[in-house]
């Protein structure tokens, strides 16, 4: 245990850099976001602002300050204002939980590699993330625009069907590993199947369905193609902040992509064994590899987030429903089923 | 102490948004009142060890049941409510009548503390804990629930679907 002092500095600290590292994560993903998909569309991409267009996140973000900040009239100004902070904050504070790798020994400390650790630490996500809906339901309602009041509820209720799914799907790896905890669902995926076959979730009994369905319903959830409806700008202009300008935008488009970096992490930690992976070499480099192994896989769930927008076009809004309710949420359930059938059976051997 | 201190700040934090829930004039400022208190409930739980009865709340209650409340009222396009008199026995009844039961049910529950009452920090969230309540002590409440929540489904099912409105599946065709 650490004493307080100790414990309130190293907090702080680890606070200061993960929420550093995700808003630079953010910026860095929207560059390879606009690079990927240039490519997939031949084209190059942000080029012009350093070596490969580098400093574009910079940019753009300086331009977001200094443009101007418009508030049409007609707005319901308190939601208009609250509605982005609830966005951002609930898409910032989901990584609290988060843990990156195993502990590390500073300074004779052991510091586990997390903000912190909640024994109900999934669930703690999955509540934040549904708080979050507010935030976009909330401009879409007080923006007093028919574009965006039906990207709002568009948003609204996508969420709320794809959030069951979302949940049922996650039910499977409660099943397998007994936890709540993200640190010991990650600890349970620990060593090999037949001493070569890693032994992560995705491969234990019927998980790559239930991986495939939280795949899908993350998508949905955070608003991304081929679920983009709420902001789908063929018909609704840009959905929910048609109205926002400047910086009150880019908070909406922070935590969209905050909310990618979220759902990547929980999809490595739940599905594709955390930091576990091959560990060698000298100590320093023992002690960086599970970090690295981390941002790995979560940077692959990043670019085939950017593969499948670049690839898959926009469902229709009856598809979407039809599609989570009669053919996803029986799914999840009879995942479910088998997943405890599989595990009573092997505890009763 | 800081438990209690933060207890009675949330319980505050919680009687004033239920009476913000009552003050307000637009359903939408209501239904967000009411996320305050259900949020705070939340955070009362949690104080009193019950973490993931604290969690479940905010994501059934804040999340999912207040997210419907908000959706309707937006399509729905709720304008302000009407302030209407009201009724005089109200008036003079509603303050007392609620003082009233709050002390008769404070009472109960100063009376017979001791029994069933559950301690503070002895139901962790742990999802074996968790089951083996659900699938074992509390079966019949458990299973009784669900199959109130299924009559209650059908019987929205039922007010949805008007006789003689039915139209085929969307979804299927093109």
């Amino acid at each position: 245990m650490l004493s307080l002092p100790i414990f309130l500095v190293a907090s702080l600290v680890k606070i200061v850099l993960v929420i550093l590292i995700l808003l630079t994560a953010v910026a860095y993903t929207v560059w390879l976001e606009r690079k990927v998909v240039g490519h997939i569309q031949n084209r190059w991409g942000p080029t012009r602002v350093g070596p490969f267009g580098l400093l574009q996140p910079l940019a753009d973000g300086i331009k977001f300050l200094v443009k101007e900040d418009l508030t049409p009239p007609h707005v319901y100004k308190p939601l208009f204002i609250a509605a982005p902070m609830i966005a951002v904050v609930c898409a910032l504070s989901s990584i609290a939980v988060i843990p990156f790798g195993t502990t590390v020994t500073l300074l004779g400390y052991q510091i586990p590699l997390e903000i912190t650790d909640v024994n109900t630490g999934l669930l703690v996500i999955l509540g934040i993330t549904s708080v979050g809906v507010y935030g976009v339901a909330l401009a879409g309602w007080s923006s007093n625009s028919k574009y965006s009041l039906l990207g709002g509820l568009r948003a609204s209720a996508q969420m709320v069907s794809y959030e069951i799914c979302l949940g049922l799907s996650l039910v499977g790896v409660l099943i397998v590993a007994g936890s709540f905890s993200l640190r010991e669902i990650v600890d349970a995926q620990r060593g090999h199947f037949w001493g070569f076959l890693p032994k992560w979730n995705i491969l234990y009994g019927g998980q790559i369905i239930a991986f495939f369905i939280y795949l899908t319903a993350a998508y949905a959830e955070t608003n991304r193609i081929p679920f983009d409806l709420p902001e789908a700008e063929t018909e609704l202009v840009a959905g929910y902040h048609t109205e926002y300008s400047a910086m009150k935008f880019a908070m909406f488009f922070m935590a969209e992509y905050a909310n990618m970096i979220t759902v990547a992490c929980l999809a490595t930690l739940l599905f594709l064994g955390g930091w576990h992976g091959p560990v060698f070499g000298p100590p320093l480099l023992q002690a960086i590899l599970p970090v690295i192994w981390f941002v790995a896989k979560v940077f692959v769930f990043l670019f085939l987030y950017i593969w499948v927008r670049g690839t898959l076009p926009r469902f229709r809004y009856d598809q979407l429903m039809a599609f989570g309710w009669k053919f996803l949420f029986p799914l999840a359930i009879a995942n479910v089923v088998v997943t405890a059938l599989i595990v009573a059976y092997r505890s009763s051997l | 102490m800081l438990h209690l201190v933060l207890f009675l700040v949330f319980g505050a934090i919680c009687v004033a948004g239920a009476i913000n829930l009552l003050a307000q004039t637009h359903p939408i400022s209501s239904a967000l009142s009411l996320v305050v208190v259900m949020a705070s409930l939340a955070v009362e739980y949690l104080l009193l060890g019950a973490e993931f009865v604290a969690v479940v709340q905010v994501i059934v209650y804040a999340g999912a049941v207040m997210v419907l409340f908000v959706f309707v009222i937006m399509l729905l396009n709720a304008g302000r409510e009407e302030r209407t008199q009201g009724s005089r026995i109200a008036t003079i009844l509603g303050i007392p009548g609620v003082l009233a039961g709050g002390l008769l049910v404070a009472w109960a529950l100063l009376e017979r503390s001791d029994t069933g009452a559950v301690g503070l920090g002895s139901l962790p969230g742990y999802p074996k804990t968790i089951g083996g309540l659900l699938f074992h002590e509390f079966l019949l409440p458990f299973e009784v629930t669900s199959i109130l929540v299924l009559i209650a489904i059908m019987g929205a099912v039922v007010l949805a679907s008007k006789p003689g409105t039915r139209t085929p599946p969307a979804g299927k065709e093109s």
